[in-house]
């Protein structure tokens, strides 16, 4: 690696120089705005209202892209902004799972605004370098890096043309290029994304944090949504940032004694039981893939399945065989749960960089359900080497897991041949053909260049130009609002399908998982239950993203309290501590219920953009019926006695002597009524009208009246 | 029969709450099990017979994916 040859290449555009920050009980007070058409640099103070209403991380990035964009706005408009930011508690380093970062921007795939969170130091960096928030507006000409000096006051836009795109190489080169030494490394984060984000609209953030132990950078994700493929189209290789003097106090906390006796808390709880309860710590997010398995939510062949005999080719127990590091790794400084996995010297069999040894981050139950059972791939090292390139050509694993099983079912089915695909054989388990496609979607080629435009579009392209039914299309096509489901079977719990459906940004399982506590646990029967669970997780878990927080130590370790709880599923012992948390950090008083206002305003705004933007409305809500039920004959089928079962018992049909045809329509007509009347309750509970729109008596009563937000909503009521 | 989760569930003799575990395949590490409202510690699972007409409740702890 020749540093100072691709130093010598950049080119200063703009140097800019500020006086260094202090934080006030989690606050600098001020964010940053870059706008690399005109590379202008400036700073902005923060407001107060910034702080009441949207609280910091997907807050102020809401806030600032609501303000740059207007209805008008596509993703690929220069005002369009890529924001990111961390939030009041972010960057602690008592309590686990406090260095995230959130990213907003319009997104390729909805045309609404996306938000995304992800480890690495970006963001805690960003705080300690002086800014709360990082705006990115304009396009450059020629690919640029930004590069921020926490510790020196400068700022620079430079010219960039020689460095890698992909992101496994760019980061090294970048840690090398901006730290003064070895030591400094970790002081170092770079936000890059990589050469499939130049093609396709899935693509993805990738953040580093330098991992000291093996001397090499780790990459994690800011995944869903395309935001990678906005940061190329501004023609950004790289945003780096460098501050040295990371400490436990640098939040200057109103009362850091709270933080510190509320960390000790949870280190003691997770010392005492990972090891029975997750396994965060040996196995990471994967201990859940044969879990899923067993309880027939694994998605296998597209979603039709729910679980398949060659999961233990597959499970945790086969990755954490292939996990080569001896000790837990967190993805910021003090998370204890540590669950940031890695494979270290994998051989790579395919692509441009075949042969050659690499670490790959993960497996994420999500990179192995999505690019392995959902596409029918039990292999690990395929699933693995998916993972890795997926990661370094920034590709979104979930979208092209859903993306791929989608396109694998219509290659069975006949509706596209091998003519369409180039020659690729994309049957289910074919991962040669998989890994093919992803590297053609690197280099803007063939098949994989269209599939890189996601579900939404293929759908309209296979209808439109190869003649397949649109109506199977949409039935089997798991997108919404644009985006790939996540990686559940939502089929068998209407709760879930309300989970993936009445989100914001799209199905992703970040606002609500309610699989077990409806389908299993029986604990919400009757509509306004479930209702009241989608109002108050969705809530709840927006505002780890309004505070620089990961979710993780909040339920996948659990406090002995627990059992003796009235409401175990809301983990109450956790919520009191991030209640402590905010409240030691910030000097409020906010109580659990002031905690669900602050992300019900915020939520509320987020709804409402989409509205702007023209969607958010009932409508959008929709799900595809793959996602509520049996779509094929097959389906039906693998689980008949179910579905005959639901048929007698709940709809009144007496499926003796029907054929397989007339039961699946009487089923399809129960769940997609049931699907309406859930929507009902949701709408009442959230204080939505019955088209999804908030009210303004609503929006009064949580505080979120600003006059831009109401104008919006009148014109809709 | 007994009732799980609120629902109906098939009973037999003898039937523990491990035994019940491994019928419904609940595999799943964290729980909290219930019988008639009395919590059963897991060092007890193998241990502790369910009677005919027992409302069990095996609450999954998983909000979150
Ligand atoms: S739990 Fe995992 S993802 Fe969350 S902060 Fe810790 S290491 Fe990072």
């Amino acid at each position: 690696m020749n540093i100072e040859k691709l130093k010598s290449a950049h080119k200063l555009l703009n140097e800019y120089k500020y006086e260094l920050g202090k934080i006030e009980k989690g606050y600098t007070n001020r964010t940053l705005y870059i706008n690399v058409g005109d590379n202008t640099i400036k700073e902005k103070p923060v407001t107060q209202l910034m702080k009441d209403k949207f609280i910091g991380g997907k807050g102020f990035g809401l806030y600032y892209l609501w303000h740059a964009v207007t209805p008008e706005t596509k993703w690929n408009d220069s005002e369009n902004e890529i924001v990111i930011g961390s939030g009041p508690i972010g960057g602690i380093t008592q309590y686990p799972g406090a260095g995230k970062s959130l990213v907003c921007s319009l997104s390729p795939l909805t045309g609404m605004a996306m938000d995304s969170n992800v480890g690495g130091y970006f963001g805690p960096l960003l705080k300690f370098s002086g800014f709360d928030a990082l705006e990115l507006q304009g396009k450059a000409e020629k690919d640029v890096i930004i590069f921020i000096d926490g510790n020196k006051g400068t700022i620079t836009i430079e010219e960039a043309p020689e460095e890698a795109i992909d992101s496994h190489i760019l980061g090294e080169q970048l840690t090398e290029m901006y730290a003064e030494n070895e030591e400094d490394k970790r002081n170092i984060s770079v936000v890059s994304a990589g050469s499939a984000a130049n093609h396709a609209y899935m693509g993805l953030l990738n953040f580093t944090f330098y991992d000291v132990r093996r001397k090499q950078i780790r990459l994690k994700q800011a995944g869903r949504g395309g935001i990678g493929t906005v940061f190329r189209d501004k023609k950004i290789k790289a945003v780096v940032i460098r501050f040295a003097g990371v400490k436990g106090n640098l939040n200057n906390a109103d009362d850091q004694g709270k933080i510190n006796r509320t960390g000790i808390k949870l280190h003691k709880e997770i010392h005492d039981f990972d090891a029975q309860q997750c396994r965060m710590r040996q196995v990471g997010t994967a201990n859940i893939i044969e879990v899923m398995d067993q309880y027939d939510l694994l998605p296998t062949h597209n979603y039709k399945f729910g679980a398949h005999p060659d999961t233990y080719k597959i499970s945790s127990k086969v990755f954490t065989g292939m996990i080569t590091q001896n000790t837990p790794d967190g993805c910021w400084y003090g998370c204890s749960l540590s669950c940031a996995k890695a494979v270290d010297h994998f051989e790579l069999k395919t692509g441009p960089y075949k042969g050659q040894k690499v670490i790959v981050d993960g497996p994420e139950y999500e990179n192995a359900a999505g690019l392995g059972s959902n596409c029918g791939i039990f292999d690990p090292h395929a699933v693995l080497e998916l993972n890795f390139y997926c990661d370094t050509y920034a590709i979104d694993t979930i979208s092209y897991g859903t993306m791929t099983a989608f396109v694998m079912e219509c290659y069975e089915n006949g509706l596209i041949n091998k003519e369409i695909t180039g020659g690729l054989e994309l049957n289910f388990g074919n991962a040669e053909a998989s890994l093919e496609m992803l590297h053609q979607m690197a280099r803007g080629e063939g098949f994989g260049k269209l599939a890189g435009l996601g579900v939404r579009n293929l759908k309209k392209i296979f209808a439109e130009q190869y003649g397949a039914d649109p109506v199977f299309l949409n039935d089997i096509g798991m997108e919404q609002k644009g985006l790939e489901f996540s990686e559940y079977m939502p089929k068998e719990s209407l709760a879930q399908q309300g989970g993936y459906g009445l989100t914001n940004k799209g199905p992703q399982h970040d606002e609500a998982w309610l699989i077990f506590m409806d389908m299993v646990n029986n604990q919400i029967p009757t509509f306004e239950d479930k209702a009241e669970a989608l109002h108050y997780f969705p809530m709840f878990r927006t505002w780890f993203g309004l505070n620089g927080l990961c979710k993780l130590p909040w339920n996948d370790i659990i406090p002995a309290s627990n059992k003796h709880s009235d409401e175990p599923a809301k983990i109450p012992e956790h919520v009191q501590n991030y209640v402590e948390l905010f409240n030691g950090v910030t000097g409020k008083n906010i109580d659990k219920e002031q905690l669900i206002i602050q992300s019900e305003r915020v939520y509320n705004f987020q709804r409402i953009f989409n509205i702007r933007m023209g969607y958010g409305k009932r409508i959008h809500d929709a799900i595809p019926y793959r996602a509520m039920g049996p779509v094929t004959v097959e389906e039906y089928l693998s689980r008949a006695e179910r579905y005959d079962g639901q048929l007698k018992e709940l709809v009144g049909f007496n499926p003796e002597g029907k054929s397989t045809e007339e039961k699946m329509a009487a089923l399809r007509a129960y769940r997609e009524d049931q699907y309406q009347m859930l929507t009902d309750a949701v709408y009442k509970r959230r204080g939505w009208t019955m088209d999804g729109v908030p009210t303004i008596e609503h929006l009064q009563s949580i505080g979120m009246d600003l006059p831009e937000v109401i104008e919006v909503v009148k014109k809709h009521l | 029969m007994i009732k799980l989760n609120n629902r109906a569930c098939e009973w037999e003799e003898g039937l523990t709450v491990q035994g019940l575990l491994d019928k419904k395949r609940y595999t799943y590490p964290k729980l909290i099990i219930k019988i008639n409202n009395v919590l059963v510690p897991q060092d007890e699972y193998t241990s502790t017979v369910i009677r005919d007409g027992d409302d069990v409740k095996v609450i999954h702890l998983l909000a979150g994916g």
